[in-house]
């Protein structure tokens, strides 16, 4: 099928698009990347009367550093320049561990690093991965802007904070602590499939090998990302035994989530492989601890 | 009803000016106003690789693009790889170990390939593997398309 007809708009400052999104509202939808807009299009799942295209704007496409040890990420960055960048891989090494499960090579030259995140498909990798990071987002609008964290972000099924006329114009992610370690796992179908489930771990050791910080963020398991609590409990002050991790995984399978079933997996199967992702993740996690010391 | 944007793009080293709707699709635009055909349409939204062509360099779903955002812009498509007389090394293998049935899939293959060998021109099975594992191929049970790229590859490097 065909898109049907839109009014359509290429603005070259962000300045220009702001103003395009406060005049037409919620008739406007942002195009960034495409990746998961167009293919709504083409299905005519997503009718928008208006597309502000945000290709050329220079101002968006960037990977800084900034003075805390962390990383500036403009919104219009393609996948594969994050996949790619030296950057990354010093400042925000879980990113990149995430960056080959997100879909295909040619998805990730084109899809953008804010694009995915503004969408907020529960199966996101970038979801997942800014909310155990700990990040930050700029929203901006014609009347100013402000920044929410990505914990707070994502607030329902392709759902956001972000009101008809703002833009995600930044991500901000921290550097992780000293001692920590990250793992980002998940299980599809075939290779390059949306999840059916996926964990994200951040662990931070401290100075006598306990666990001083857990954060383990669970995907494709319901509206959104997960953060979970529970597992961060049972994990923070005890040493991270097996035992330990094993325990966290189970509340993270069974207290922290709530998983639907559908067509392409219950929700018995989804708590199963998120107890063993889980397991893996958090293991995989407090190793590379372990090894930065 | 909505606007006519002016689009100017070159294809394969040659500059074509057109007038389209917003909303006409990248695939339908090579396809149909410019009458390059080579470029297949499989599934139109993403996943099976058949509409793949270089979009300034870069491998890109053309059916995820609008034609209007590629004003300005370079694309190669696979009429622009070879022609029959002088084909591309990657053509020739694909014909020699049987990696080509119905063709459909082939220029999104061929596409995807391209720019993979120029970054890794000694790629192990692994890695090709993985470099396709954006296109599907519902006849030929990728083998032949594996051992086709491994004797570009090697033929490329000499």
């Amino acid at each position: 099928m065909k898109p049907a007809p839109f009014e359509y708009y290429a603005p070259t400052t962000v300045k220009e698009a702001l103003a395009h999104l406060a005049e037409h509202g919620w008739d406007a939808k942002v195009l960034a990347g495409g990746q998961s807009l167009i293919p709504m299009m083409n299905f005519r799942l997503a009718q928008p009367s208006v597309l502000v295209d945000l290709n050329s704007i220079p101002e968006l496409f960037y990977i800084r550093p900034d003075e805390n040890g962390g990383l500036l990420v403009g919104a219009m960055t393609r996948q594969n320049q994050v996949e790619h960048s030296r950057l990354v891989a010093e400042r925000a090494p879980l990113i990149q561990g995430a960056m080959p499960q997100l879909a295909t090579p040619q998805i990730r030259s084109r899809g953008t690093f804010g694009g995915s995140i503004a969408h907020a498909d529960p199966s996101a990798e970038l979801v997942a991965a800014s909310v155990v990071l700990d990040g930050r987002f700029r929203l901006r609008s014609h009347s100013g802007e402000r920044w929410v964290p990505a914990e707070e972000f994502f607030v329902g099924m392709f759902t956001t904070l972000l009101e008809p006329e703002e833009l995600l114009v930044e991500v901000a992610l921290p550097s992780m602590p000293p001692r920590s370690g990250w793992s980002f796992l998940e299980v599809a179908r075939r290779h390059h499939d949306f999840a059916l489930v996926g964990v994200t771990a951040v662990v931070t050791l401290d100075e006598r090998d306990r666990c001083q910080q857990a954060r383990l963020v669970l995907f494709s398991v319901g509206d959104g990302p997960v953060l979970a609590r529970g597992a961060a409990q049972v994990l923070i002050g005890q040493s991270p035994t097996p035992e330990a991790i094993r325990a966290a995984a189970e509340t993270a399978a069974t207290a922290d989530i709530d998983p639907g079933s559908d067509i392409h997996a219950s929700a018995e199967y989804r708590r199963h492989l998120a107890a063993v992702l889980s397991r893996r993740a958090l293991t995989q996690a407090f190793e590379r601890a372990m090894s930065n010391t | 009803m909505s606007n006519l944007f002016n689009v100017t793009v070159t294809v394969n080293g040659t500059r074509y000016e057109r007038t389209v709707e917003p909303r006409l699709l990248l695939s339908d635009f090579l396809r149909h106003d410019l009458g390059l055909t080579g470029t297949h349409v499989g599934c139109e939204h993403g996943v099976c690789g058949a509409c793949t062509v270089l979009f300034d360099g870069e491998p890109v779903r053309s059916c995820l693009m609008f034609a209007v955002q590629a004003n300005g812009h370079e694309i190669l498509t696979v009429e622009g790889l070879g022609t029959i007389d002088d084909l591309h090394p990657l053509q020739k293998t694909f014909q020699e170990a049987h990696a080509v049935q119905c063709g459909f899939c082939t220029p999104g293959f061929l596409m995807t390939l391209v720019p993979f060998l120029e970054g890794n021109p000694n790629p192990t099975e692994a890695e090709i593997r993985e470099a396709i594992s954006g296109n599907l191929c519902r006849c030929t049970g990728y083998q032949h398309i594996v051992d086709a790229v491994k004797l570009a590859a090697e033929r490329m490097r000499t």
